[in-house]
Parts: C-alpha cells; sequence; structure tokens
C-alpha cells in the first residue's frame, strides 16, 4: 500500500524531548530518563503549603545538602516504574518456590524450639524495624528536590513495605500459621530492654527533618549494620547449628539489599563530591548514626552471637567504614 | 439492611481474557446489561453485582484468581467487597 | 509457642487473614518521641480520629501481589507501545486533529499524575494508621506509574509532532497549563484528609471516569492504541483508588460527627474544582476527536448525573448532601465544551496547539447532540468565523482575557440561566479587587482568602513583566510583551499554535501519510491530491 511505503520512510522531526535532548543531546532517550528528568515542577507554584507555609511544595531548603542539578543524583539501577515492578515481580515469583517449598516441608517449625525461639527473637521484631525504615524513606519521598531522587524513594518506601511482609511470613512459617510469633516479636520490639535502644534510634529518625539526612541514617548508617549483622552473622550462626532451612528465605533480604546499596551509594557519592560543605555534613551524620546505631545493636549481638558477638560487629562496622570511604566520606 | 436499586457497574478491557468473565457476569447476574464500547464492555447492574470465580473457572478450564481482574479492569463503582470466592460490586442503604 | 511434639498441621490461611497477619500491628505507639512530633501535620485541619484501626483496605494487596499483578499489567501495556512505535501506529490516527489533544494530555495531564504522587508521598509519610499509610503509598507509586506510562505512551508522538517536546517547561510556565497545575497544587498545598478528600473522594470517585472511560475509550475509536492502552490500564489503579477514596469517606464520616461538616465542605470545594478542570477533557472530547463516541453532555449524564447519583444517595445516611453547584454543572453540560473552544479560537496564537473550526458534519452532530443550545447560540458564531477566515480576515483576540482567580479559567462562562450572558463575580480582600467565573468559585475563594492571593495568575504576570526569559529589555523600541511572554511559556509562534489549516503537523501529516489532515474537510496541500 502506498501510505505504508511512504510512512516507513518518514524520519523524526527530533529524537527526543527538548529537556532530554539539552542534557544528552537528541537522541532516542531511555524509558528511564524520559521520567527521571525534570517533570518535578521547578518554578511558578501557586500558594503556601498549609503545613509549611514558609516552604513550597517542591523546596530545595529541606536539606541542607546542595546541588547545582539534583537530577546529579541519578539510580544506577536506572529503575522506572515498569522495570522495577517486573524485577520484583519475577523476585517475588523465586521467592514464592522458596517460601512453598519450606511450607509443604515444615523446614522451619522441624528446627529445634531453641532455634526456632532465637530466630523469633532476632527476626520477627525487624518487621518493625522495616516498617520505621518504609516511614523514613517516604520522608524522603515526600520532602525530596528532583524525580531522580524521589521516585527510587518510594521504591525502596514500598519495597521495605514487602520486606516487613516478608518478615511475617517467616514468622507464620515457624508458628504454622497462627501469628503467636508476629505478637511476640512486637512485644520484643516495644518491650524487651535489648531491643529499645534500635526502637529509640528508630523514633529518633521519624523527628528528624532533613531528609538527605534520614536517606544517610537509615540507608547507610542503619541498614549498613542491620542486614549484615542480621542475615549474615546471625543467619550463619543458625546455619552452623541448625543447617540453611532460614538461609534460603533470608537470601532474599540479603540480595534486596545489595542492589538497593548500588543507589544509597551512587547518591551519596554524588552529592558528597559535589562540594566540600555537603561532603562534611554527610561524614558527620554518617558517623553520628553509626555510633548510635552500633551502640544501640551492641547488647542485640551479645545476646544473639555471645562469644562471637564482638568479633562479628567489629567485621560488620569495618565493612560499613570501608564502603562510606568508598563513597569519599570521612570516618 | 435493605437493599439499594442504584445502578453498580464494572468495565473490563474488551480482549480474549475478559470474554469468559463477561460471560460468567451475564449469567449469574440477570439483571445485568452489557454495554459495548470501542475496546471496552461496561457492565450496569441495579443495586448489586456478584463476580463469582467458580463461574468464570468453568468457563476459562482453569483455576482463577480473582485478584487476576485487576490486569483488565478499567473501572467501577459502588462499595467493594472481595473474597476468595465473590467480587461484590453494592450499595448498601441503611 | 507450640512444642514440636504437640505440632498441628499449619493453619491454612485466606485472603482476609493472609493480609491482616502481615500487616497487622507493624505500627506501634512510640515511646521514645512525642506522636505529635511524628505526625506534626495530622492536627490542623480539626479532623477527629478516634480509632485508626478502624481503617480497612478493601483490595488488601500485600506487596507481593501488588507486584505480581501490577508487573502483569506492566508486561502487557509496554507490548503495545513497543509494538505501536514499531509500526509508527501514531500515522494511523484518524487525523492530525487528534494529535492535538494529545499535546493537552502530555502537556497538562502528566503534570497532574505527578503532584498527584507527590501529595500520596506526603500522606504515605504523614497519616498515622497503619492501613490509610500503606493504601497512601500505593496510591502515591501507582501516581508515579500513571505520569510513567503517560509520558512512555506519548513520546513517539514527540519525535513526529510539534508542540509536545517542552512539556515539562510548559506545564511551569503556559498560561492555560496553570488550569491544572494550580488545581493540584491547591489540593497538595492543603492539609492531609482536605487532600485525601479532594483527590481520593471528590476527583477520582466522583470525575476521573469521566476522563478515563469515554475519553480513552474514543482514543481507541481513532486508531491510537497506544494511549487507549495507558489509559485503561491506568484506570484500572484507579478503580482501587476510588475504592480507597469511598472507604476515606465513610471511615472520616464513622469517627466523629463533628466531621461531617468539615467534609461536607471539602466535597462542594472539589467537586466545583474538579469540575471546572474537566471543562479541558469536555472540549478534548467534543472537539478534539475526529471520531467521537458520546458527547460531553451524554458523559455527564451517565458519569455524573447517574452514577454520581448512585453514590451521594448512598452517603446520605451520614448527612453527606450533593455537591452545592452540582444543579449549576446539569445546566452547563449543554455549553461548556462549545464556550471553552470559542475561547481557544480566539487566542488561538497564544496556545501550544492549533485550532480548527467544526466541520458542516461536525456541526450537524453538535445540533443533535446539544439541541438546546447550538443551533442557538454556537453554529452562527462558527459559521461567522468561517465566513471571516473564508475572505482572509479571520476572527482573532490580541489581548489574553481575564482569569478567575480560583480555577484559572479565562472569566468567560455564561450565567447558569442565561447562555448570552458572561459571568461576571467579583471580590474584594485586603482592599484588591478579585475576579471570579462562577459562584462556585466566588465561594472557594471567599473560605480562604488568604491561600488564594498566593496563585500565581500568569496573566497579571504577563502585564506585571514577570513572564519575560532573563536578559529581556522590556524598555527596547521593538519590545513586544506578548512574543516575549509566549518565549518564556516555551510557545514559539507561528510553530505551535495558530490555525490548523497552515500548521506544520497538518502540512507533515500530508506528505507523510497521503490522508488529509482534517478527514472532514479534505486536504490542504497537494500532497494528497495527488495519490488520490
Amino acid at each position: 500500500m502506498a501510505v505504508e511505503i511512504r510512512t516507513n520512510g518518514v524520519k523524526p522531526v527530533r529524537n527526543t524531548f527538548g529537556h532530554l535532548a539539552r542534557r544528552f543531546g537528541d537522541k532516542p532517550a531511555t524509558r528511564y530518563q524520559e521520567i527521571a528528568y525534570d517533570v518535578q515542577p521547578e518554578v511558578n507554584l501557586h500558594y503556601k503549603p498549609l503545613w509549611d507555609p514558609d516552604g513550597e511544595i517542591y523546596d530545595r531548603r529541606r536539606t541542607v545538602v546542595t546541588m547545582r542539578d539534583w537530577y546529579a543524583l541519578k539510580d544506577p539501577r536506572q529503575f522506572y516504574y515498569g522495570s522495577y515492578t517486573t524485577t520484583r515481580a519475577k523476585q517475588q515469583d523465586a521467592l514464592d518456590r522458596q517460601l512453598d517449598f519450606a511450607e509443604k516441608r515444615d523446614l522451619l517449625r522441624l528446627l529445634p524450639d531453641e532455634v526456632r525461639e532465637s530466630i523469633v527473637f532476632a527476626l520477627l521484631p525487624l518487621r518493625h524495624y522495616e516498617w520505621g525504615a518504609n516511614m523514613s524513606n517516604c520522608h524522603v519521598a515526600a520532602y525530596g528536590y528532583g524525580t531522580a531522587v524521589t521516585q527510587a524513594a518510594i521504591m525502596v518506601t514500598t519495597d521495605r513495605l514487602g520486606m516487613a511482609q516478608h518478615l511475617s511470613r517467616i514468622g507464620l512459617l515457624l508458628d504454622g500459621n497462627t501469628g503467636e510469633s508476629l505478637s511476640i516479636g512486637r512485644s520484643l520490639w516495644i518491650d524487651e530492654p535489648l531491643w529499645q535502644g534500635l526502637r529509640r534510634e528508630v523514633e529518633a529518625l521519624f523527628v528528624t527533618r532533613d531528609w538527605f539526612e534520614v536517606l544517610v541514617a537509615q540507608n547507610l548508617a542503619a541498614d549498613g549494620l542491620v542486614y549484615p549483622l542480621f542475615y549474615q552473622q546471625f543467619d550463619q550462626h543458625v546455619a552452623a547449628r541448625a543447617g540453611s532451612a532460614l538461609s534460603s528465605l533470608t537470601d532474599y533480604l540479603l540480595r534486596w539489599y545489595e542492589e538497593t546499596a548500588k543507589w544509597v551509594d551512587a547518591t551519596i557519592k554524588t552529592a558528597a563530591a559535589e562540594n566540600p560543605e555537603n561532603r562534611e555534613r554527610i561524614s558527620q551524620w554518617f558517623r553520628n548514626w553509626r555510633d548510635r546505631m552500633a551502640q544501640a545493636l551492641r547488647p542485640l549481638s551479645q545476646s544473639l552471637l555471645g562469644d562471637a558477638s564482638e568479633q562479628a560487629l567489629a567485621a560488620v562496622l569495618a565493612q560499613l567504614d570501608a564502603r562510606a570511604a568508598k563513597l569519599g566520606l570521612t570516618v | 439492611m435493605s437493599r439499594s436499586a442504584q445502578p453498580v457497574f464494572i468495565a473490563l478491557q474488551a480482549n480474549n481474557d475478559t470474554l469468559a468473565i463477561i460471560d460468567a457476569i451475564h449469567e449469574d447476574n440477570p439483571n445485568a446489561q452489557v454495554n459495548e464500547y470501542p475496546a471496552m464492555v461496561k457492565i450496569d447492574c441495579p443495586g448489586r453485582l456478584v463476580i463469582r470465580r467458580e463461574s468464570i473457572e468453568e468457563r476459562m478450564g482453569r483455576s482463577f484468581d480473582l485478584r487476576e481482574m485487576q490486569i483488565n479492569l478499567i473501572s467501577l463503582a459502588g462499595e467493594v467487597d472481595e473474597s476468595e470466592d465473590e467480587f461484590i460490586l453494592e450499595w448498601k442503604t441503611a | 509457642m507450640a512444642a514440636d511434639g504437640d505440632r498441628k498441621p499449619a493453619k491454612k490461611l485466606n485472603l482476609k487473614e493472609n493480609y491482616a497477619l502481615l500487616t497487622r500491628g507493624l505500627g506501634w505507639e512510640p515511646s521514645y518521641q512525642k506522636k505529635e512530633d511524628i505526625f506534626r501535620t495530622v492536627d490542623f485541619e480539626g479532623v477527629k480520629i478516634h480509632d485508626w484501626d478502624k481503617w480497612e483496605d478493601p483490595f488488601r494487596l500485600t506487596m507481593d501481589a501488588y507486584w505480581k499483578y501490577q508487573g502483569e499489567k506492566e508486561r502487557k501495556l509496554y507490548a503495545i507501545i513497543d509494538a505501536f512505535q514499531q509500526n509508527n501506529g501514531q500515522f494511523n490516527v484518524t487525523d492530525v486533529r487528534y494529535v492535538q489533544a494529545l499535546k493537552v494530555f502530555l502537556n497538562g495531564i502528566v503534570g497532574l499524575e505527578y503532584a498527584s504522587h507527590r501529595g500520596f508521598n506526603i500522606l504515605g509519610r504523614e497519616l498515622p494508621g497503619v492501613g490509610p499509610r500503606i493504601a497512601a503509598q500505593m496510591q502515591a507509586i501507582d501516581e508515579l506509574r500513571h505520569a510513567t506510562t503517560q509520558i512512555h505512551a506519548i513520546s513517539h508522538y514527540n519525535r513526529y509532532f510539534e508542540g509536545m517536546a517542552e512539556f515539562p517547561h510548559q506545564f511551569d510556565r503556559v498560561w492555560y497549563l496553570s488550569i491544572p497545575k494550580s488545581f493540584f497544587e491547591d489540593a497538595v498545598a492543603s492539609g492531609p484528609f482536605e487532600f485525601i478528600v479532594a483527590i481520593s473522594f471528590a476527583f477520582e470517585y466522583v470525575l476521573t471516569n469521566l476522563a478515563f472511560m469515554p475519553w480513552m475509550s474514543g482514543a481507541a475509536f481513532n486508531g491510537d492504541m497506544s494511549t487507549v492502552s495507558f489509559g485503561f490500564s491506568a484506570q484500572s489503579d484507579e478503580a482501587r483508588h476510588m475504592t480507597l477514596g469511598i472507604e476515606v469517606i465513610k471511615f472520616l464520616l464513622e469517627q466523629d460527627p463533628a466531621n461531617v461538616p468539615l467534609v461536607q465542605k471539602w466535597i462542594d470545594k472539589w467537586f466545583w474544582r474538579g469540575y471546572r478542570l474537566l471543562a479541558l477533557l469536555a472540549t478534548m472530547m467534543d472537539y478534539m476527536l475526529p471520531k467521537r463516541v458520546m458527547s460531553w453532555s451524554e458523559a455527564w449524564t451517565i458519569y455524573y448525573e447517574e452514577n454520581g447519583g448512585a453514590l451521594f444517595s448512598d452517603l446520605a445516611r451520614y448527612g453527606i448532601k450533593p455537591p452545592k453547584y452540582a444543579d449549576v454543572t446539569v445546566k452547563e453540560k449543554h455549553r461548556v465544551s462549545h464556550e471553552m473552544w470559542s475561547v481557544f479560537y480566539t487566542v488561538r496564537d497564544a496556545l501550544g496547539f492549533p485550532i480548527w473550526l467544526p466541520s458542516k458534519e461536525e456541526m450537524d452532530w453538535f445540533s443533535e447532540k446539544y439541541p438546546e443550545t447550538f443551533d442557538r447560540y454556537y453554529r452562527p458564531r462558527f459559521e461567522y468565523w468561517r465566513e471571516l477566515e473564508d475572505k482572509g480576515t479571520p476572527f482573532r483576540s490580541s489581548t489574553l482575557p481575564k482569569l478567575c482567580q480560583v480555577c484559572q479559567w479565562p472569566c468567560l462562562y455564561t450565567e447558569p440561566d442565561d447562555a448570552s450572558e458572561f459571568v461576571h463575580r467579583q471580590g474584594e480582600y485586603q482592599g484588591e479587587i478579585f475576579h471570579f467565573c462562577s459562584d462556585g468559585c466566588s465561594d472557594i475563594f471567599h473560605d480562604e482568602p488568604e491561600k488564594y492571593v498566593h496563585a500565581w495568575m500568569p496573566v497579571h504576570q504577563i502585564y506585571q513583566g514577570n513572564c519575560f526569559k532573563e536578559g529581556v529589555d522590556p524598555s527596547a523600541a521593538d519590545f513586544n510583551p506578548m512574543a516575549a511572554a509566549l518565549d518564556y511559556m516555551g510557545i514559539k509562534p507561528g510553530v505551535d499554535g495558530g490555525s490548523m489549516r497552515d500548521h506544520v503537523d497538518a502540512q507533515r501529516w500530508e506528505s507523510w501519510t497521503a490522508r488529509p489532515a482534517n478527514m472532514h474537510e479534505g486536504a490542504i496541500t497537494d500532497a494528497v491530491r495527488k495519490t488520490t
């Protein structure tokens, strides 16, 4: 047909949107670029927010970190909604098979009582830690500047709800779907003295307003200690005594942590490299929250790992400091 | 609680996946009216509309999770009550 | 916990139990910090909540199910978008007038989805209850999905047509795009409860079916599989959001009788504000779809009067009344699209897309769909304008119209009971005079004047000299303030707006497709005549 012959030969008038052409040249943009850059309004904002009459809806002043271009904080995973959900769906599919396998064979319920009790003690209160991390990342998504960082933050927000629900499932595998382990975990989180240090710091993050500080404190300092301590050190401790049933279910959390660390690291590294004031400020935040979190975790670690605790904690801290140093922070 | 006769509706994309669903709804809700639009089917029903998992499964010849409807759902009106077996849309009046 | 010996088989969980267990009790009463320091914005509006646990999430989506079904929807959607692009589907739509509607969509509506995303991010942080916070977070990421998929569905058009390449820049600056922008920023700038009533209930539950059902069905009818797929896929999320909307309303009304008047006030305000926003859509439906599914008037009858009627009769038991001025919307349904298209026609040189007069065939359709008004008020006007065009002296206005301080539409609506009389309402606040398009907007202003004086009013800004690019010298001899303002907005005179007959999109369309740019009026270039 004449129409088809003609239209096949038609050359586009331009290859991409103006704002992307100015950043990357006039070539076809990726789907990540099309949403991550410049879509958030910047000027001519209407009204004073009733919840912050001195600020604007989108306001660079909600952190002391400064950037010439907030879109420098790009996500190395290049997640846009579609690639994010399809990635998670695929991972969840694999995880469902693991959960199914564990449930059919009663893998966790067949563990010795004291091992099951120690798993409940160690992992079930972390549901609430994840729920806290959900809130902290939602704070970043709500008050951050520029889609590049805020869209990654809302994805991490929903990820953290997913992690809380995954830990709940581990609980249900332990208690045969009665929910008893979830209640125990909740009481531990609220009342058990050994857990109070961590809950205190999580609550302290809820009243920290600077969104970049929250990002550093939660996703680098806190997670950088909690994830390796519980899902590597404690997990190995359990595996040495009772085999790898638990590891097959915590592996998911660790892989998620490693993937997300790519975004956390790129964001912090770029902001720290922007200017000396950023570097100094982010380093201070990091040291402060690392020390507070380490102190909060020490008694828990001792209770879970006994003699191996100091060495484990030292290893985790050394790992985190090395990571932070690579991001350009002074540790 | 008496039943309202105000219309509820569900609209689905018109495609192969929804043939069985629409057919099942039609069968299970004698008062439902099926309206076809470009690329869309809108089913109106006074008061209450029930979508039953079993009816869909019979027509599809496989097991069906009612949440799969999300994939081809366009819109709805009425209060939702969802369980494994039924997805109900209705207006409740005191 | 049960010891090994008396271990019973694991209990089988149904959907509701599973959801309850996975999310139950995730939150806790803080004891190291004060609750009011953590949730700082839930009190100032005066809404009373006694028990957040009374909240019920009707869809009970856990994250694993969310990822699974949303991932599946995304796979389906992108398969269609890919196929559309590979087949140059943009050339298979009815004619190039349809593409102009997509410009309104991309430049005006993506920004709404984005603002909604941001608003729900804030609610996802600030609402104290676990259930509502999860619902807000899911909606936050859904709205991000909509902004994303809209851009992706329309992005391919941008490579072939003018007027889309600067959509974020234009959303922040173009005079008529402040209609959608101010709408959503008004909501996000409100407190959390007003936001959720405004958006989840008044906008999504009551009004968005109009946007996504008849309009998107129209997109399919006009051959745009990319946009219709995005639209229907987005609306399936909206189905969840709408259910959230009604849950919100019932939750607020059941928590405390003191909430009833607040909720009623917000329903009245946001119904009117949303209705005014939809005038843009009314115009797109009636004038920009070359092939039409239904008229705006019919859509309003079905989706507001019938479905909205069912909803408000359901809410009557709480003491909630249908929105104030709903009767005006029913009177205006015979007029609104025609009045707004007339405004667009007269100021077409200051628009980001070209305008055309309805064809004879389209006017006959309007006469049939709008028997009470079209032949009486609008046909003579369009025929006169057609005559002027044919004589080579087309009618145009060289000044921008006065805008309503609240909805930001030009003050060119007519009196509810007299379609020949323009509404003019004004009011005073702190010695300054403000103008409104309607009693609805006037009421909204007078309830919160201190908020609306901070609206960014583009036409005022232009006249005050604030809408020029840096380095422009307004004292230069050849300075043209309108040209400088359009330049600031990112509108290229002679390229973006103007008349469809002379527009570059129309010329290219004919040379590329060998089909007329306007299917009702025949070709405007030789490219078509030679081959047909």
